[in-house]
């Protein structure tokens, strides 16, 4: 860390580049000069970074809650109806091709620049990749279970919450974080095109005046977002979940 | 009360359809009254029908024909007064040992609290009064078994219903739970259907054993067990049935082997013999 951040200040105070394509990260080139930590903090005390934060990251939940949503009911339908699967299953593993950005120009034209536009293409991302490991999900439950329960009486919803559900859980979790990191690499390929605020917009607006330290500074921020979520809430989740299912021990 | 029937099978038919095949005839005409609290073992070689049989009686498969009573009432999907019991345990690893022996409580809305007293005193029975709090994954094969038989059996059923229970287990840990399941049933009255491929199991275990044959499955022959319980697998009577059965299963498996192998079997016939000094039973 300490020998990158060494190499990026050198790279800059020898000028490789010009200084408005390479700033200084910490140390200022000329006293009082711009650097990435300090856009980045002066940022966040004017609110501006922590606003548009805030937009991306609100846009990230409603998108991805409605996603989980759509996802697992229709992993559900996959699984139960073969008609289902033979039909909408195909279709939403080839839709799943298509990288969600390509959605844009699309979603524009149906819902206009802004939020909508942005909140559509993290739905569509996230929900067919949960789409797809959640149906994967159900069709792995142990037959088994679903004989021990079912010996037991029970059936229909009673069986779906305690057995069926619960069993793929692990994957789910899995599931969920891969489709957390589509959704918001969606959201900010969304606003980046789509416009409406947020940190694609305002990385837009920085490459625009060519603010190379605004642009790295939200680099920053989607970075530690990203990794924070990541490492602190999924990871988590997943290792009590394999602990407590016995996957996986960790000591 | 000994002599009531509780569980009548006749002429029950189970063909299975294959894709592009002749269906394959699972079970043919296979009749068979069972007693209340009866132990009735079905053994045989793996083909021969006894396990689509016991889950027909489970009610999680569907006879082609025949007829199927059990206290004079056609049987309509699988029920909670039948519980199987499988080869695997089939534990709910998400669940603490308790809870999953609760399930079944749970489920017939029995009040939490003495759900909880009823799965704890089976757990005892079973001696696994200590783990009720550990999680599937830690426990042995055994120990696993062992919940399984206490979550079928702490919901009542009238009959318990168990597909090789204890074929995956090793030998020891199989006697233990020989005698654990001989003096439960001795307790408890259950009616039990135990399907097996280990003759010594049916032999030490059963009241009646069905011995089935392959192609079409169905019964060979009916092997009452006389001797006095509990039951110990070096007593003659037991020995002296065992061999008897082996004869008539080695006919059987010559059979299938000749059909199988063909002229290649020749060779192989030494392969089934009792060892008289193996104290493990001689499977199939």
């Amino acid at each position: 860390m300490l020998i990158l951040i060494t190499i990026w200040e050198a790279i800059s105070k020898f000028e490789v580049f010009p200084a408005f394509m390479w700033p200084p990260l910490i140390i200022p080139n000329d006293p009082g000069g711009v650097t990435v930590i300090k856009t980045l903090v002066e940022g966040i005390i004017s609110g501006q970074l922590l606003e548009a934060t805030g937009a991306s990251l609100i846009r990230l939940f409603i998108g991805f809650i409605v996603a989980v949503i759509i996802g697992l009911v229709l992993g559900f339908l996959i699984y139960k109806y073969k008609i289902v699967d033979d039909t909408l299953g195909f279709f939403v593993t080839s839709l799943q091709a298509i990288p969600n950005i390509v959605w844009m120009p699309l979603a524009i034209l149906w819902f206009g620049l802004g939020v909508g536009s942005v909140i559509f293409i993290v739905i569509l991302g996230a929900a067919l990749s949960i789409t797809i490991t959640s149906s994967t999900a159900f069709k792995s439950v142990p037959p088994l279970l679903i004989r021990v329960a079912s010996t037991m009486g029970s059936s229909g919803f009673h069986l779906f919450r305690t057995v069926i559900f619960k069993s793929t859980i692990p994957q789910q979790i899995a599931g969920l974080r891969l489709a957390w990191a589509l959704a918001w690499r969606a959201v900010l390929a969304g606003e980046l095109l789509g416009g409406s605020g947020g940190l694609g917009t305002l990385l837009d607006l920085g490459r625009s005046i060519q603010a190379m330290d605004l642009i790295f500074s939200i680099m920053i921020i989607i970075g530690v977002i990203g990794s924070f979520i990541d490492n602190f809430i999924f990871v988590r989740i997943e290792r009590f979940v394999l602990r407590k299912w016995g996957i996986q021990t960790t000591h | 009360m000994m002599a009531e029937e509780h569980i009548i099978l006749q002429n029950v038919h189970k063909e299975f359809q294959r894709k592009d095949h002749a269906p394959t005839i699972a079970l043919d005409d296979v009749s068979l009254t069972i007693k209340k609290g009866e132990f009735v073992s079905l053994l045989g070689p793996s083909g021969c029908g006894k396990s689509t049989l016991l889950n027909i009686v489970a009610g999680l498969e569907k006879e082609t024909s025949g007829s199927l009573l059990v206290n004079d009432k056609p049987i309509k999907g699988p029920g909670n007064d039948r519980i199987v019991v499988f080869q695997e345990s089939g534990l709910f690893p998400w669940m603490s040992v308790l809870d999953n022996v609760m399930y079944g409580l749970l489920l017939k809305k029995v009040p939490k609290e003495e759900a909880k007293a009823r799965a704890m005193d089976w757990l005892q029975k079973v001696h696994l009064g200590k783990f009720a709090q550990a999680m599937p994954h830690e426990l042995s094969g055994g120990m696993k078994q062992r919940v399984a038989i206490a979550r079928a059996l702490v919901t009542d059923p009238e009959i318990l219903l168990m597909d090789e229970p204890f074929a995956a287990l090793d030998e020891q840990t199989r006697m233990v739970l020989h005698k654990e399941l001989d003096k439960l049933w001795r307790e408890t009255g259950k009616t039990i259907i135990f399907v097996t491929h280990n003759i010594r199991e049916a032999v030490v275990l059963s009241d009646r054993i069905v011995l089935m044959k392959t192609r079409p499955g169905g019964i060979k022959n009916i092997f009452p067990v006389q001797a006095a319980r509990p039951r110990n697998s070096s007593d003659s009577i037991l020995i002296h049935l065992e061999n008897r059965i082996l004869t008539e299963l080695e006919q059987e498996m010559e059979k299938v082997l000749k059909e199988e192998l063909g002229s290649d079997y020749a060779l192989k016939t030494d392969h089934l013999r009792v060892d008289p000094n193996n104290n493990m039973g001689s499977d199939i």
